[in-house]
């Protein structure tokens, strides 16, 4: 053997071994070809590196461990989800910015974003805004408010919550990660094949899509049965389902509905996956493959998914225009039964995300009847809440403003919706723009108002302080104005024909607009931008918004007859509820605030690492199967399942907190309750709000 | 049936252990749901299977790869141990003694590893004739089907020796009761889904 032979061999070797370790990851994978995706990537790296690095310069680490990682509370939980909306939300807005900007700049030119560069962007957009900010956002909510509203401790399967969060938290890493080794996929947030086969897109980009959107749809699955069983099971003695906040209904539909449309996703990435790993044939052209039945299984879940969306945010804006109206709500079992509607309906107009794809005039006239047949529930819901703010006493808070814009664009949205529920009509502007606007007018204020509102409303309740007035009406203006000027001209230049996804546009008279939207987006970055200084602001100038007593708004559920921040038992003894609006029922017969005959120990699950350990794991496999490294996907399912199953034999796994605990701290707050002033409302947003409310009969 | 004996469907603990029974109530709804969940994928991978069912490219078609014999036994195997897993939870609720509970368990736990070899037989089988997963839609939608139940006999025999182990450590406590009763209703389940499956993927196939 020659030397060259044997050196050859031992680089043979070394690149097996290296195969093996790191299955097709290399430095090739770092994004050198574009200085905007080399800048993401920066951001990323950078990011991280300085979280940590803060905790580690904080000494938080033990804190950040005992007191929220392994946490199972809902209220954390629920805060967490929050937290990795707001950094989701931050990512996928610059991402629609720079959609905007490339636009904007490419008529008749190439724009600053390559082809390839740009088709990824708006798949990690999409991606990213559906099930790494909306699903996030909306679950937190409901894991902070929903057990408080039910008057119950905690959610039915506290430990299967925290894996949830993680399961989803892992997902959101893979997107991240993403950013920084190898290129995602160009084919959408919905990822049709044939295009996303192995065939057309060999490398890993689909491959992260998938796997990344596997482990958020377990997670949201997981979520949707624990929230189920927590609304059915754990109410307060006396609450009645139709004794339920409003807002409550809409977890309980948006749950019932993750539960039934969760799995057609996972069903969709999994052999798509199949078909990518194993060569197999569900999708591709060609082998008996049918990619329609992707689309099918694809919008199985979409369009339910629409819905998990929308209704915790009516439920927002139900509880906020009730409250800042002064008013019980009207027409709640109207409103109820148009959820409920809303909910089965959803499962019956999946069709018409594809039109245009070949089934026959009467399959689509069907299909887009029952589409307009969803206008129906939706309208009734406008009317009720126009008609709880009539004569009432409505105060214009911030909450209440984004319910406002809500309302008006939301009507607006639903319109242009009822244009593409006609078939010859979409037949003419699908696949432009005209659509894109249509569905942010609709996800916008719609989704995304409510959960700032809800964001502002339980605030106070989540942290003892009041968030920041004037920046929070900073905020409004920007995202309201933010999003007219982005998507207005949207649906003119989708009319002249501006087709959707467009890297570069070939139409001069396109300019102008395009030119509009772009400005119109750098308002929505201002407006997220506004939020965080609001909660810079906030936290500073927290002692001078405190509001111990917990109710600053004068609410009507039960989470506004808790301290602010919610001790860890939430409710030292379970109220009795009667009716609807039972806490301000309890505040109209002076029964509030007052001490239970006896106070009891409670017992509260304990931490339980499971949760980060189970999310770390599904991470490290998700990412090992998108560069074929398998003994990492192995190992990540092995530590997976195994941690699930040693917890199995964990006995010990509540702790107690003795009843004169208890009393001592439920006696020290009601006692503040006692000394607080109880203001009016005209005093709402000023220092003297301790958050007791002035009671008027 | 009274409402306190109504708290869940399937075999309840009222009578015998009152106290088990209301705390079931929870884990065992929950337990319902994520079947109702599993249930709509295991509806559309029949569905997938029903669109590709005459995508086999001049491939094998069903009657050329499935054999009823093996069919015939892996489908008496299945509903056997549906049948012990029955007696298993029979003697959990009337307290006749950890040993008779083992022995069913333990019988439950050989029928689905005896069903799992004959799959994993036939599977390799036809993997060697060239009817794999990668030869035509057909069976693509054949081995995702049909595998996924697997995986689920699967994960539900590796549930058994865990809860073998756990009756051997704990003894019948009220976790390791709750966790009986919720693989029991997983068990049954992937029976009922074994009867779709023989039905819909065998029968009808060898009949055309």
């Amino acid at each position: 053997m020659t030397t060259l032979q044997k050196k050859g061999r031992i680089m043979t070797e070394t690149h097996d071994l290296w195969h093996l370790l790191l299955g097709n990851l290399s430095l090739d994978a770092l994004p050198t070809y574009s200085m905007v995706a080399m800048a993401g990537a920066a951001m990323v790296v950078l990011g991280v590196l300085s979280v940590l690095g803060l905790i580690t310069y904080l000494r938080k680490w033990g804190y950040m461990w005992t007191e929220w990682f392994t946490s199972v509370d809902h209220k954390r939980i629920g805060i967490m989800y929050v937290a990795l909306a707001m950094v989701m939300l931050t990512r996928g807005l610059m991402e629609g910015v720079l959609m905007r900007l490339q636009q904007a700049d490419a008529v008749n030119a190439p724009g600053f974003l390559a082809p390839d560069h740009f088709g990824q962007i708006f798949t990690t957009h999409g991606t990213i805004m559906i099930l790494f900010m909306a699903m996030p956002f909306l679950t937190g909510l409901i894991n902070y408010v929903m057990p408080l509203q039910i008057g119950a401790r905690d959610v039915a399967f506290p430990v299967l919550n925290s894996i949830s969060l993680w399961l989803t938290t892992g997902g959101a890493g893979i997107m991240m990660v993403s950013l920084v080794l190898g290129k995602f996929s160009t084919g959408g947030w919905s990822g049709y094949p044939p295009y996303t086969e192995a065939a057309f897109q060999p490398g890993v980009g689909p491959d992260y899509w998938i796997w990344a959107v596997t482990l958020s749809s377990i997670g949201a699955m997981l979520s949707g049965i624990n929230f189920t069983v927590t609304i059915y099971k754990h109410r307060a003695p006396g609450m009645r389902l139709m004794d339920m906040p409003l807002f409550t209904w809409t977890a309980l539909c948006t749950s019932i509905l993750m539960i039934f449309a969760m799995p057609p996703l996972t069903v969709a990435t999994a052999l798509l996956a199949l078909d990518r790993y194993l060569g197999m044939h569900f999708f591709t052209n060609g082998m008996g493959g049918n990619m329609m039945n992707y689309a099918n299984l694809f919008w199985l879940f979409g369009h339910p998914e629409v819905y998990i969306l929308i209704l915790p945010a009516f439920g927002v804006y139900s509880e906020v225009i009730s409250v800042f109206s002064s008013k019980r709500l009207y027409g709640y079992t109207s409103l109820v039964w148009a959820t409920m509607c809303i909910a089965v309906l959803s499962f019956t107009v999946w069709l018409h995300h594809f039109f245009t794809m070949g089934q026959d005039a009467n399959v689509n006239a069907a299909f887009g009847i029952a589409t307009m047949t969803i206008g129906i529930p939706t309208g009734v819901k406008v009317y009720d809440w126009l008609l709880t703010m009539y004569r009432g006493r409505v105060r214009f808070s911030v909450p209440m403003l984004f319910a406002l814009a809500f309302l008006v664009s939301f009507v607006i949205g639903g319109m242009t919706g009822i244009i593409l529920a006609v078939p010859p009509l979409d037949y003419m502007v699908h696949n432009t723009v005209f659509l894109i606007a249509h569905f942010h007018n609709m996800l916008i204020p719609g989704l995304l108002f409510g959960m700032i509102a809800g964001y502002q409303f339980w605030f106070p309740k989540a942290f003892g302080f009041r968030l920041n007035e004037r920046w929070g009406r900073i905020a409004f203006v920007f995202w309201v104005a933010g999003f007219y000027v982005t998507f207005m001209p949207l649906y003119v230049l989708g009319l002249e024909g501006l087709p959707r996804r467009s890297q570069e546009a070939f139409n001069a008279g396109f300019e102008p607009l395009l030119i509009v939207a772009a400005f119109g987006a750098l308002l929505l970055l201002s407006g997220l931008a506004s939020l965080f200084v609001q909660l810079w602001v906030s936290v500073r100038d927290r002692d001078r918004s405190r509001v111990p007593v917990g109710d600053p708004w004068d609410g009507r559920g039960l989470e506004w007859s808790l301290p602010a921040p919610v001790p860890e038992y939430n409710f030292a003894s379970l109220p009795q509820v009667q009716g609807r609006d039972a806490f301000m029922t309890m505040k109209e017969k002076g029964t509030a605030y007052r001490h239970p005959e006896h106070y009891e120990s409670i017992a509260i699950p304990m931490n339980s690492a499971l949760g980060p350990i189970v999310g770390l794991a599904g991470g490290v496999c998700a990412f090992a199967l998108v560069w074929h490294m398998w003994w990492a996907v192995i190992a990540g399912l092995v530590v997976a399942w195994g941690a699930v199953i040693a917890r199995s034999f964990a006995r010990n796994t509540e702790r107690i907190i003795p009843a004169e605990n208890i009393a001592a701290q439920q006696g020290a707050w009601l006692q503040m309750a006692r000394d607080a002033r109880a203001v009016p409302r005209e005093l709402e947003f000023t220092p003297e709000n301790k958050g007791l409310a002035e009671v008027v009969t | 049936m009274t409402a306190e004996e109504r708290l869940h469907p399937g075999l309840n603990l009222h009578h015998t252990d009152p106290h088990a029974h209301a705390a079931a109530v929870g884990p065992l709804f929950g337990f319902w749901l994520f079947l109702m969940s599993d249930a709509i994928i295991f509806a559309l991978l029949f569905a997938t299977y029903g669109v590709l069912l005459h995508g086999t490219a001049g491939g094998p078609g069903p009657e050329g790869v499935f054999h009823i014999g093996s069919i015939a036994i892996q489908t008496a195997l299945l509903l056997a141990s549906s049948f012990t897993f029955g007696m298993a939870s029979l003697s959990m609720k009337y307290g006749r003694g950890t040993g008779k509970l083992f022995g069913w368990l333990a019988v439950t736990l050989m029928l689905g590893l005896g069903f799992l070899g004959m799959e994993l037989h036939d599977f390799t089988t036809m993997i060697a004739a060239g009817a794999g997963p990668d030869r035509s839609g057909f069976l693509s939608a054949f081995f995702a089907l049909v595998a996924t139940h697997g995986l689920h006999v699967l994960s539900g025999s590796v549930w058994l020796v865990v809860m073998i182990a756990q009756i051997k450590v704990f003894g019948l406590d009220l976790r390791v009761k709750t966790n009986l009763m919720r693989l029991g209703l997983f068990w049954h389940f992937l029976d009922i889904i074994w009867v779709g499956i023989f039905s819909v993927v065998y029968l009808h196939g060898l009949i055309g």
